[in-house]
């Protein structure tokens, strides 16, 4: 506190109310510089950048630079806006209806994340459990073991499970010294592999909302259930896992709408054999160049998160207000 | 509670550290590597490690990386501490809906869509993509991190303390820097540490956004993964993880030195 403040304020009355309606003033601007300028920001790089995809989904490929027709340009005033207009068409969406190879790869996608996400819960859950049973001097301290690989890049992450799980690779190794098997299981470039590579790039978003849960719970109740003859698993469907429901939901939607549109993971893992959206989009885009077939794949996959996506964000809001 | 805490719950536990972790450390073990095989170890040497320092183009995006992630950061930091700011102190104003859903649905964004929509509009605006556009992307990417991080500790900061600042005559703007600033401080921190090692890891963004000459580090390391696993790889990697785990050591003992310095502020006022 500066004292300075302190004998302003004290000084004389009229100088004080000049102070104020200055300072209510100030204030005000101060607030709404506050507001305008992330959401002018995510504004223009959030929300337009949506609208141009859109907009790009409905032209036509043209080999030119950039790489679509027709540009947005609005120099031929409204007629000539007009005229764009009616250049737009549906061409692309239809294009991804006529090739099985879209549909499949959305499918796809959208099963291996929730097998991946399930996975995911049955690995955190334990893990979250442990550390809120843990004793209290040790929990920031697994609470940084848990946050420390999710500092360290996701792309090196993806990149270990390489050397592990390839044919020649440490798993196999230590797999057919030990006498467990006699011919090099064969993971890497499968689902297998994609599966394992999500559940653990993903896990620390999984194991942290869950323990924030499992941690605010009031363990009595788990002693009174049991004083009154449960039995523990009983106990724990019917008092553990609803009160960590909370946990539970925003785990697995981090989880679950960013795996659906993986790129890194099936593309270093999954080999050429599997096929996920994400690494269908990346192809469109840089092999093929097909830019507006790539928005149009990407339109397609916002729709198909944008109601998981609002969930998560109500949870998100709904978490703030029980925090306040 | 010390009972309640099982055989189950430490077994659990350390399966899942070991689970975090193994591959981690063979990475790490396997950077000093005699053998050009990645997974068959042919003695120890840190001849990865020189000929790192002789290959120009990873050295080239590593610079590239570090510059937009220190740049990206601090703007990112500013943006979405204002962003905090304005999710939890102004909860009535117009747009604001779309507003919490413009900083928590780029949390959950696939990046294939944030990189190509981001993409798209820079070729809409006609800027060319290099350097500044990775940057612009990066800092859209994580003010949105540094929002939330921040924003958890703005909900459980004292109101009383600015009030009391604001009823000693200080100005809202005064109040701000002087009360709210130092105490939400640790949270903008490690926001900060948040953005910068997002920005270094980012791989399809940066993919997406850059150009030529602006080769990160992340698309430098994929195009050689792409072309097979190295030692020389592992090494890059483990240089990166030694620096950011140096990073979160140093912030965490910091964070701790200056808990128990309030602590003991806090004594000496109660004391004096």
């Amino acid at each position: 506190m500066s004292s300075a403040a302190v004998t302003t304020a004290s000084a004389s009355p009229a100088t004080n109310a000049g102070k104020s309606a200055l300072a209510r003033l100030g204030a005000a601007f101060f607030g709404r510089l506050v507001i305008i300028i992330p959401y002018v920001w995510l504004l223009f790089f959030f929300l337009i950048p949506f609208v141009i995809v859109f907009k790009i989904s409905l032209s036509q490929t043209a080999i030119a630079i950039p790489p679509y027709t027709p540009a947005l340009d609005f120099s031929g005033g409204i007629s000539g806006f007009l005229a764009q207009l009616k250049q737009l068409s549906l061409d692309n969406y239809t294009w991804l209806t006529q090739d099985a190879l879209y549909f499949n790869a959305y499918v796809t996608s959208v099963i291996i994340a929730a097998i991946s996400t399930v996975l995911t819960l049955l690995v955190g859950y334990p893990i979250a459990y442990g550390m809120a049973r843990a004793p209290a001097t040790i929990r920031p301290t697994l609470l940084m073991l848990v946050i420390l690989p999710f500092w360290t890049s996701f792309l090196i992450r993806v990149y270990a499970w390489i050397g592990i799980l390839k044919p020649e690779g440490l798993l196999n190794q230590l797999l057919l010294a030990t006498g467990v098997i006699h011919q090099p299981l064969i993971i890497l470039n499968t689902y297998t592999a994609i599966f394992i590579g999500i559940v653990y790039s993903y896990l620390p978003f999984m194991v942290l909302p869950l323990y924030s849960a499992l941690e605010k719970m009031d363990y009595s109740l788990i002693e009174a259930a049991k004083d009154l003859g449960c039995p523990p698993t009983s106990a724990f469907w019917k008092i553990t896992f609803p009160l960590s429901l909370p946990g539970v939901i925003a785990g697995c939607l981090l989880v679950f709408i960013p795996a659906v549109g993986e790129f890194v993971i099936p593309d270093l893992l999954g080999g050429s054999q599997t096929l996920m959206i994400g690494k269908t989009l990346w192809n469109e885009f840089f092999a093929n160049r097909d830019w507006p077939v790539s928005s149009a794949v990407a339109v397609i996959l916002l729709l198909l998160l944008i109601v998981p996506i609002m969930l998560f964000q109500r949870a998100q809001a709904r978490a703030q207000e029980m925090d306040r | 509670m010390n009972t309640t805490w099982s055989r189950f719950n430490i077994t659990s536990i350390v399966l899942g550290f070991a689970f975090l972790y193994l591959p981690i450390v063979l990475l790490i073990v396997f950077s000093f590597n005699e053998s050009k095989l990645v997974t068959v170890w042919g003695g120890f040497s840190t001849k990865w490690y020189v000929s790192l320092f002789h290959n120009q183009g990873l050295m080239d995006a590593t610079w590239v990386t570090a510059r937009v992630g220190l740049i990206s950061a601090t703007v990112a930091t500013v943006l979405g501490t204002l962003a905090a700011l304005t999710l939890t102190r102004y909860t009535r104003f117009k747009g604001r809906v779309l507003f919490s859903g413009m900083v928590f649905a780029p949390l959950v964004m696939p990046e294939v869509i944030t990189g190509l929509s981001l993409l798209l509009l820079f070729v809409a605006v006609g800027l060319d993509r290099g350097f500044l556009t990775v940057t612009l992307a990066h800092i859209t990417l994580t003010m949105c991190f540094v929002a939330v991080v921040v924003q958890s500790r703005l909900i459980t900061f004292d109101r009383s303390l600015e009030e009391a600042a604001m009823d000693l005559g200080a100005t809202p703007v005064k109040t701000f820097f002087q009360i709210t600033l130092p105490v939400i401080m640790p949270a903008i921190v490690s926001g900060w540490m948040l953005a910068f090692t997002l920005s270094l890891d980012d791989l399809v963004i940066a993919s997406f956004t850059s150009g030529p000459g602006a080769t990160t580090l992340p698309m430098k390391i994929y195009s050689q993964v792409r072309l097979g696993v190295t030692p020389e790889i592992n090494a890059a990697c483990t240089i990166l993880i030694a620096v950011v785990a140096i990073g979160v050591i140093i912030a965490s003992l910091a964070n701790k030195r200056r808990e128990v310095q309030r602590q003991l502020d806090e004594r000496a006022a109660q004391r004096g």
